[in-house]
């Protein structure tokens, strides 16, 4: 039985792992939107399993807002921006697929092998969440990096708070006062970078983030 | 006496392969035809295409070399045995210790350099074309299939496929994100050996993006039935190689009752058709990518194989 809660845990943490790599491969933005909502959901199943094995019901509560507010109602706002926006729906990427996918194993293969050391005394379940959780979070932080395309670096930014909080439910749950904080201050960088989008997009008409380095004058 | 049963079984084995892929290929383009609403040739229309290529007299190039009319027999040997090898209805027979996943990829690769040696002799621009991209092709798909086998064997603890398949019908397989990964993986590699559809078109003789068949243009009578006959054959070694590491129910072992052996035999052909059928489905679904773009397709199965590696080692070092 054991066995089974762990393989589980295993799971659905990898499966988080995978579809961050679905993200960084996806090169049309609705698909993207997409799989980021698959992305929320599979991180509320994990999130949920953890409140299961921890006995711990505020994480459902977590996995629940994780469901609600990343999985259905950002994905949608996300896709009525991308329609008022009227952009291009190719991303296109600062180098190509592959170089980006061997950077990103090469990512993960770090995150475990510091994860591995340095929680050495963790309960086998943390442990795992934490290697998988900085992943998430390198992966995100690499979707930012390799996308000239605005809205894509708001999915990256998303999967990053994602990894976030399965660290946080591995880690024996959060209190749920910082739960909801975190919840509601991404929210806010959502609606701020909503807003900033739309600005962007008058000022320049495109969400290229390469045409504000020449607006401050830098050399191409 | 037992020696002469085993090596009869393994026999069976042998002349079942041989027999059963022209028939896989008919069934695959039957459901695709009827996919598409369209009647389609028999599903015994392969071995009457066997028959009269065989019947027919080869057309050789004046300048071709001997390589070229070795090659045909060769690719067809060699994929006879790889195919022969892995375990269809009975894992444990005679031969099965040489049912090594590395030689079976080894015999695969060797078949496909004669073949694109073969390619280049005549000295046609298409068969330079076919054997250069046939040769990217594997280029990438080889070390996503080292990358599977690395996975699969460090769960089995063996990369010799009877036991591979005998530890997978076990309990004590649990569950692993690792193998779902490494399944995808394989199934990716296997539409790009098999130049199926995403990859290269196998229905189509004139299209400048053709792979395989820009690769066997200059063949013909015996020896483009020994070719496409060893194409078949490939085609079902990777499905019975995917039903018999991720699907081995209903594997008999050597030395079973012959009842037992019987329904191996039964639940093969079942999985065989599925696997055909679902193949043809999938290949009604999706359009054929560009060239550029099949290694960003075989780049994600080596990468799915490489994460799978990586999170077992995870799994297994807790």
């Amino acid at each position: 039985m054991d066995r089974l809660v762990f393989d589980i845990a295993h799971l659905l943490a990898g499966g988080l792992v995978l579809v961050s790599f679905m993200l960084l491969y996806q090169n049309r933005l609705y698909a993207l939107l997409n799989i980021f909502g698959l992305h929320a959901f599979v991180l509320s199943l994990s999130v949920a399993w953890q409140a299961y094995i921890q006995n711990a019901p505020h994480l459902y509560v977590t996995a629940s807002i994780a469901l609600l507010l990343k999985a259905i109602v950002i994905p949608m706002a996300l896709h009525r921006i991308i329609r008022r926006l009227g952009i291009n729906r190719e991303i296109e990427t600062v180098v190509g697929i592959g170089p980006t996918m061997l950077a990103g194993m090469g990512l993960v293969a770090l995150s475990m092998s510091i994860m591995l050391q340095i929680t050495a005394e963790a309960g086998q379940l943390a442990r795992e969440d934490m290697a998988f959780s900085l992943s998430v979070v390198l992966l995100g932080l690499l979707i930012m990096v390799s996308r000239r395309n605005a809205v894509s670096q708001v999915i990256g930014f998303m999967s990053l708070e994602n990894g976030l909080v399965l660290a946080a439910a591995g880690a024996k749950g959060m209190p749920l006062v910082v739960e909801f904080s975190v919840a509601f201050s991404i929210l806010i960088a959502f609606i701020v970078i909503g807003i900033f989008l739309f600005r962007i997009r008058e000022r320049f008409d495109t969400v290229d983030i390469n045409a504000l380095d020449s607006f401050r004058g830098e050399q191409q | 006496m037992v020696v002469i049963v085993d090596f009869l079984i393994q026999g069976t084995q042998m002349m079942l392969v041989l027999l059963l892929a022209p028939l896989l290929t008919g069934f695959v383009r039957k459901v695709k035809a009827r996919l598409l609403r369209r009647r389609g040739a028999s599903i015994f229309q392969p071995y009457r295409d066997l028959l009269r290529l065989m019947r027919k007299e080869v057309v050789l190039a004046r300048n071709a070399s001997w390589l070229f009319r070795v090659t045909p027999y060769l690719v067809f040997a060699a994929t006879w045995v790889a195919a022969a090898l892995v375990p269809t209805f009975a894992s444990g027979l005679m031969f099965s210790w040489t049912a090594d996943l590395i030689a079976l990829i080894a015999l695969i690769a060797s078949a496909r350099f004669f073949l694109a040696l073969a390619g280049m002799d005549v000295g046609t621009s298409f068969g330079g074309l076919g054997a250069s991209r046939e040769v990217m092709i594997a280029s990438l798909a080889e070390p996503a299939m080292l990358m599977i086998i690395f996975t699969v064997a460090l769960i089995a603890g063996s990369t010799q496929l009877s036991s591979i398949a005998g530890f997978m019908a076990s309990s004590q397989v649990g569950l692993h994100v690792s193998l779902g990964m490494v399944l995808i993986a394989l199934i990716i590699v296997a539409i790009a050996e098999n130049g199926r559809i995403p990859v290269d078109n196998p229905a189509t003789h004139l299209e400048l993006t053709m792979v395989h068949e820009a690769m066997i243009l200059e063949y013909s009578g015996r020896h483009l039935a020994m070719i496409e006959l060893a194409a078949a054959l490939k085609l079902l070694l990777y499905i019975s190689l995917i039903a018999s590491i991720f699907m081995p129910w209903g594997i008999a072992v050597s030395g079973d009752a012959p009842e037992m052996l019987a329904i191996g035999a039964i639940t093969y052909v079942v999985k065989i058709a599925v696997a055909g059928f679902l193949l043809a489905l999938f290949e009604s679904a999706v359009a054929k990518m560009r060239v550029f773009r099949v290694p960003e397709f075989l780049g994600a199965a080596l990468m799915l194989g490489l994460l799978g590696t990586l999170l077992l080692f995870v799994s297994q070092g807790l």
